[in-house]
């Protein structure tokens, strides 16, 4: 790998320029590498980041056809990665022309990551530095414990699909309270709830006395609200000391939970068994986001490629080979879903309406069509609207917020089904529905979705680890399931307990469906029962409940 | 070809038949396809390759045409070894072992995709699963364009690979080469797992150009270890020659005169390596009925055979590849052999047949050793084995060994096909189980499996 040359880095400085100048926020530095395919062997295992730590399995041909983007929700193939400064790759043969496009393509994911509040936990270090350190640590504990190092990161790996992702988050963005919020909080959370166990009437009565309070004597009302409760039970305030003195129970993925309560990963010998852990789960909440934003991500470089690129007074005379490029990357395929296509469109329709004042109120409550058909207020407020949208949306939220019926007819979008066509042995593709809610349900099936699944340790006197996986309408794949739990009980220490949910029998499949003719509505009925699997010494069974 | 068949199944009716038989033949007969090679799909709107869902698109391949790796062997090959070995220490660790040889589909422009026989791996987790889909439903994806809801917009065919399962044989792009070439690679591995059964001395044609070297030379007066049995001969000998030796009774050796020509010595010779030599016939069943997944199974395991013979005895082994419906044919190679599509009836005899035939005929029986490998989905129209089980008892008189692989259908009761039945009716497996093996597999089995079968018909 080595950097681009002068006359390049020179066009990417330009190209920092115009973007900026459009709106664009991003870290003055960054890096551009020209990659052979001889480094593109040895960094896509890596999924792009050169200083991941090594192992094995990279060295492996790794089988993906089942549960392909659900095993590596890394996704990371950007020609970008999010690190500080931000590192690009490129071929060595790129025409000028087309490396602007790549260059400003390059700029909006750049600018994503570094605005997208999904990614504000990778906003403070760079992560190439950090995953350096950690693969000299995992170096230097491989050259001690040698295989076992190995079999540390498999199990890790098991579950590093599990982090709390979303409560790192929200931990980063929990209000500070003060003592008297803090008061307020406890009183309705705990108190009433867990100490008194009011019924709902009550706990509603509560509120509204406290908004009464406040309503009669503004600031001093909080005061005159508790002064009541202090008379009415005196231990209110002993308790509330008391939980302060606590601390706060916070939520923890099974990572966590292990590097916690494992007895076996905490006794001496094992200790260095948590740096793995938490090497591994870092870098799976590094790449969390990527995935969980792929179409709005594309969808934002592809939308400011095209407006940059044609801006570009450097470049003039190559716009026919910039079309033909961009319309590659950017069409809608017949059958298929392409993230920059999808996210691309959505974008401009946003931007359309926003600029037409299309979600404000006064639009949302007209209801006769013709009206709602030629409204426009004329608000101009598109662009500052499909930036406030990059900051705040990820996929699930974006398509389900702005994927319209309007949008679908405009772009004549629909839901391709396949069914078997017996006579001729060939799978039909066909129209299924062209319904904005078909649609919809479609994407958000194929769309990234680790399943839920906690932990259950009310009191730690039982020696097993009681896993529940909250079910959302899909099984576990049963496949997994014995070696992902044998992973477990190795960092556990002792038997592991998972309960999930199993299909015991669909039925209502499809008549004998020839060709031709809209196929019968899905009457398929799924039974679920939950059933617990044990992993106890290496051996599964499996009970129902 | 169908006026064939009808003889046959009017031959078979008269002579008596179960409902259930007479459907299966009437279905294999009905299904009326060729035994091609797969060529181009015909005209019409086919959809090619693989479908694209959100996540396939990458910014490496769609802006710069760059592909991306997801691990590889080959490009470590120092570290199979390596692998391999961590492997077996992991089964010694107790946990389970995680590479896995298959077969790994690379996939190559406007659909050429090219199946290359590697180890792999998965990382397991927890994952959700797709609910299976409604019967002769595939998975809803995205389009967009002109059509009514209902419209069908293209098609592709059922058995050239699919997208998601991506692994049926019979899709012809790959030349032969490319199957021995990973092939070889991939018997290395297999060869810790087992060797040939009962592999005589036959023959010995061949050598190697390869030469040993031994201590088997005797010289006497000079060489590199003194033979003392044979030095203690010669002295005897000699004594004897001399009268030193009156009385055999009472023999004084303090009188013996030892020449220095009596000591004899072994010293290092070159010696010409001989091999013993093997011939394969593998056997497959291409009628109708084996449509789909079994035809898969069957064909990766003489893959995974095909494969570990190559590497193993690569200069010994021969191998002939015959199909097989209501007749049989052989073909020149693996190739021919992995790709030729299924239809067809099924008679089973009429491969074995032609096995006893090339061997009668070109007098293989006294210099080789033959082995026999056998798939198929367990449907025979010789029901009982009237036909087939005196041919199978003539193979067993010259063969090493024969391997029989059913793959059977899902929804068949489990080991109830009629070659399963006449099989042990016959009780040739219980009799001479040191020749015949029998391998039963499901229809879902997978790659593990499949090398366990192995291991049955050969160890």
């Amino acid at each position: 790998m080595e950097l681009i040359d002068q006359h390049t880095k020179k066009i990417m400085e330009g190209c920092k320029e115009r973007a900026q100048a459009v709106g664009l926020r991003f870290q003055d530095e960054s890096l551009e590498y020209i990659v052979t395919n001889r480094d593109l062997l040895e960094i896509s295992p890596k999924l792009m980041i050169p200083t991941l730590y090594d192992y094995w399995v990279h060295d492996v041909q790794v089988l993906q056809e089942k549960g392909k983007y659900e095993l590596y929700p890394s996704n990371p193939y950007e020609t970008v990665i999010n690190t500080r400064p931000a590192i690009s790759f490129y071929n060595d043969n790129n025409p000028d022309w087309l490396n602007v496009m790549i260059f400003y393509h390059v700029l909006g994911h750049i600018d994503f990551f570094q605005n997208n509040i999904y990614f504000q936990h990778t906003w403070d270090y760079d992560f190439t530095g950090q995953a350096l350190s950690d693969k000299r640590v995992i170096a230097r504990l491989r050259a001690e414990k040698n295989k076992w190092v190995d079999y540390v990161i498999e199990f890790a790996r098991g579950i590093d699909n599990l982090v709390g992702f979303h409560e790192t988050l929200s931990h980063l963005n929990s209000a500070v309270l003060d003592r008297q919020g803090r008061r307020l909080n406890f009183y309705f959370d705990i108190f009433l709830q867990s100490v008194l166990k009011v019924r709902v009437n009550d706990y509603v009565k509560e509120i509204e006395r406290y908004n009464r309070c406040i309503g009669e004597s503004g600031e001093l009302g909080e005061k005159i609200f508790f002064s009541e409760i202090e008379q009415k039970h005196p231990e209110f305030e002993t308790l509330f000391q008391k939980s302060l003195s606590e601390k706060p129970k916070k939520r923890q993925d099974l990572i966590q939970f292990l590097l916690d309560h494992s007895d076996f990963l905490n006794k001496e010998k094992n200790r260095w068994m948590k740096t793995v852990l938490q090497v591994v789960r870092n870098t799976s909440l590094f790449f969390q986001p990527q995935i969980r934003t792929k179409i709005i991500n594309e969808g934002w470089a592809s939308y400011w490629h095209e407006q940059l690129f044609l801006k570009d007074e450097r470049i003039k005379g190559q716009e026919v080979a910039f079309a033909r490029v961009n319309a590659v990357v950017t069409s809608l395929p017949r059958v298929g879903l392409n993230p920059y296509a999808l996210g691309m469109r959505l974008f401009h329709e946003i931007e359309e309406m926003a600029d037409k004042g299309r979600y404000d109120y006064e639009f949302q409550r007209l209801l006769d069509a013709e009206t709602r058909e030629i409204f426009d207020a004329d608000t101009r407020q598109g662009r500052a609207f499909i930036f406030a949208v990059r900051q705040n949306y990820c996929d699930a939220m974006f398509v389900h917020s702005f994927l319209t019926q309007e949008f679908i007819n405009r772009y004549n979008l629909f839901v391709a089904g396949k069914r078997l066509n017996k006579r001729k042995m060939v799978w039909e593709y066909y129209i299924k529905s062209r319904d904005v809610g078909e649609y919809r349900k479609m994407i958000q099936d194929s769309l990234y979705h680790p399943p839920h699944i906690t932990v259950k340790n009310d009191n730690d006197n039982k020696p097993e680890l009681y896993l529940v996986h909250h079910f959302e309408g899909k099984p576990l794949v049963n496949e997994f399931i014995a070696n992902t739990m044998m992973g477990i009980e190795y960092l556990w220490g002792k038997p592991v307990k998972l309960e999930t949910s199993e299909v015991v029998s669909q039925t209502g499949q499809h008549p004998d469906g020839s060709a031709g003719g809209v196929s019968a509505k899905d009457t398929s009925e799924v039974v679920w029962r939950r059933v617990v699997y044990t992993m106890e010494n290496r051996k599964l069974s499996k009970q129902f409940i | 070809m169908d006026k064939e068949l009808h003889d046959i199944y009017a031959e078979l009716k008269t002579r008596g038949l179960t409902k259930e038989q007479e459907e299966k033949i009437l279905t294999e007969i009905r299904y009326g396809g060729s035994h091609d090679m797969p060529g181009e799909p015909g005209s019409g709107a086919m959809i090619q390759g693989e479908l694209h869902g959100f996540y396939d698109y990458h910014d490496l391949m769609s802006l710069q045409d760059m592909l991306i790796f997801m691990g590889g062997y080959p490009i470590s090959l120092r570290s199979l070894d390596e692998l391999m070995e961590k492997d077996k220490q992991r089964a010694k660790d107790g946990f389970p072992r995680k590479i896995r040889v298959g077969r790994m589909i690379k996939p190559g422009k406007g659909g050429k995709d090219r199946i290359v026989v590697v180890p792999t791996t998965v990382e397991e987790k927890f994952i959700h699963d797709k609910l299976a889909p409604p019967e002769k439903e595939g998975e809803s994806s995205g389009g967009s364009g002109d059509g009514q809801e209902g419209d069908v917009i293209g098609e592709q065919p059922v058995h050239t690979p699919e997208p998601g399962s991506g692994t049926g044989p019979g899709e012809g792009e790959e030349g032969p080469h490319e199957v021995e070439s990973s092939a070889y690679d991939l018997g290395r591995i297999l060869t810790e797992k087992f060797e040939l059964p009962n592999l005589k001395d036959k023959g010995k044609k061949r050598s190697l150009t390869r030469y040993t070297y031994d201590l088997t030379d005797r010289h006497k007066g000079f060489g590199q270890v003194l033979d003392k049995k044979a030095t203690l001969r010669e002295i005897v000998e000699t004594n004897i020659n001399l009268g030193n030796i009156p009385d055999p009774s009472a023999i004084d050796p303090t009188g013996f005169l030892i020449t220095p020509s009596d000591r004899v010595y072994r010293i290092l010779s070159k010696e010409k390596d001989y091999e013993s030599q093997a011939l394969i016939f593998f056997l497959r069943d291409y009628s109708g009925s084996m449509q789909g997944k079994v035809t898969e199974l069957v064909v990766t395991q003489h893959v995974l055979i095909y494969s570990w013979l190559l590497y193993q005895y690569a200069r010994q082994v021969e191998s002939r590849f015959i199909l097989h419906d209501t007749s049989a044919r052989e073909v020149e190679d693996f190739h021919t052999y992995y790709n030729s599509k299924v239809a067809g009836g099924t008679k089973v005899v009429s491969a074995y047949r032609l096995v006893n035939e090339i061997v009668e005929t070109e007098n293989l029986a006294r210099d080789y050793n033959i082995y026999v490998f056998h798939g198929t989905d367990g449907d025979d129209w010789d029901a009982e084995g009237k036909e087939t089980l005196p041919e199978l008892k003539k193979m067993l008189t010259y063969a090493s060994r024969v391997g029989i692989t059913i793959a059977e259908h899902a929804g068949t009761t489990h080991r109830s096909t009629e070659v399963q039945k006449y099989l042990e009716k016959s009780n040739l497996l219980t009799e001479k189980p040191q020749i015949v093996r029998l391998d039963t597999i499901r229809e879902d089995s997978d790659e593990p499996r499949l090398i366990e079968g192995i291991k049955k018909l050969i160890s």
